[in-house]
């Protein structure tokens, strides 16, 4: 099993904790069916370093397990990865933990950029992405009121502490979906084709049970011939139920 | 934020991403700061198909840095010459002083603070402690 990265620095006060859903994309990403297909897409000698972006990123620990182990998933020692949260402290504790797990399991296997404080993707470069990866605020539940983010985003004028609604709201931002949980995720969705690269791009993204993921599955085959949308890997087993799964969004190669 | 990163960013407003001048967007009252990071050769002669050459020194010419060459370095560029393997013998490639620039420019050259600006509606992005933000105002959503 490969190591989990460190995320002892960040405050989960006000940045989303790695739980299962977290682990699972891990688990999914290193698993030997889906090293297979993206060292196929991806570990091509003299090909361009992919760009991995993760929407997002929380705590930073999905992104920075990525970067560290660039060579036994994608089969390269130089892919590049990028980050965005709309939540300010997410996107510095990410920094971090990206940072130190570079310095304790990287051995120079990659390059991190940034991690961007923004709305889901819209600062990229259209057609960019070659792999996405988003574990969205899913759960159904009322959207949080943004006309507090901005003052919100940032530690209150002149303290050094940030509030407990505050925090509260901070932590909404990174479960709560709305109606089904998909009002995030459909945003994100409409996005996807856009920000792909035409002919290597793949996404990873995270449904609930609640999210009715099989539908979500068939809209996404519909976007236009040759789009693919496939549970590749689920965890909480009740029933016949999947209570957490991760589908891989993809275009049938010409 | 590190120089590389802008070769990925356009502004965040839908209306302006059709447009060729949002890209790239031009740093402005910039805080540069060196943060040395290791060299990897690889990557570096990957990365070349994947640079907006022409952008990138319009960037690093509006940040005062030293002029880039017209066309972007070719693969061989980047290597030093020289180094031959005695027989059976493997020698590793040594990056070349075009490699130690590139480097340089691209990924220890940091906007600490200032801000960033699109081209084709003037909106400015704040950067704070190497952080761009790029959340919009309500209105411009």
């Amino acid at each position: 099993m490969l190591p989990t990265p460190s995320t002892s620095h960040v405050c989960f006060d006000r940045v989303y904790e790695p739980a299962e859903d977290s682990f699972l994309l891990l688990d999914t990403l290193s698993s030997s069916s889906e090293v297979a297909f993206l060292q196929e897409r991806f570990s091509k000698a003299q090909s361009t370093p992919p760009l991995i972006l993760e929407v997002g990123v929380g705590s930073g620990v999905v992104l920075a397990f990525a970067a560290v182990n660039g060579n036994r998933i994608f089969g390269r020692q130089d892919v590049l990865t990028i980050g965005t949260d709309i939540n300010s402290f997410a996107c510095k504790a990410a920094a971090q933990t990206i940072r130190t797990a570079i310095v304790e399991h990287g051995h120079g296997a990659s390059i991190s950029l940034d991690v961007i404080n923004g709305d889901l993707a819209s600062c990229l470069r259209p057609h960019s992405v070659d792999v996405f990866i988003f574990n969205p605020p899913y759960v159904p539940a009322e959207l949080p009121d943004f006309a507090r983010h901005e003052s919100y985003n940032s530690l209150p004028e002149g303290q050094k502490k940030t509030t407990f609604e505050q925090d509260s709201y901070l932590l909404e931002l990174s479960y709560a979906g709305g109606e089904d949980g998909m009002v995030v995720t459909d945003r994100m969705l409409e996005q996807i084709p856009e920000i792909l690269s035409d002919d290597r791009g793949v996404a990873y993204v995270l449904l609930c049970a609640q999210n009715k993921p099989e539908q979500v599955k068939e809209r996404i085959r519909q976007w236009y011939p040759g789009w693919m949308a496939e549970a590749v890997g689920s965890s909480g087993k009740q029933a016949g139920w999947e209570k957490l799964q991760i589908i891989r969004i993809w275009k049938e190669q010409a | 934020m590190k120089l590389l990163t802008l070769n990925f960013l356009t502004c965040a407003i839908k209306t302006c991403k059709t447009s060729p001048s949002s890209f790239p967007l031009h740093p402005r009252d910039a805080e540069l700061e060196i943060l040395e990071t290791d060299i990897n050769l690889p990557f570096l002669k990957n990365i070349l198909p994947r640079l907006m050459w022409d952008e990138l020194r319009t960037i690093t010419s509006e940040l005062g840095l030293p002029e880039l060459p017209p066309a972007a370095p070719t693969r061989e560029d980047l290597v030093e010459p020289g180094a031959q393997a005695a027989e059976g013998e493997e020698v590793e490639e040594q990056p070349s002083q075009t490699a130690k620039d590139l480097h340089r420019v691209l990924l220890e050259t940091t906007v600490k603070e200032g801000k960033l600006a699109c081209g084709n509606c003037g909106h400015e992005y704040k950067v704070m402690e190497g952080v761009p933000n790029f959340l919009l105002p309500g209105h411009l959503v």
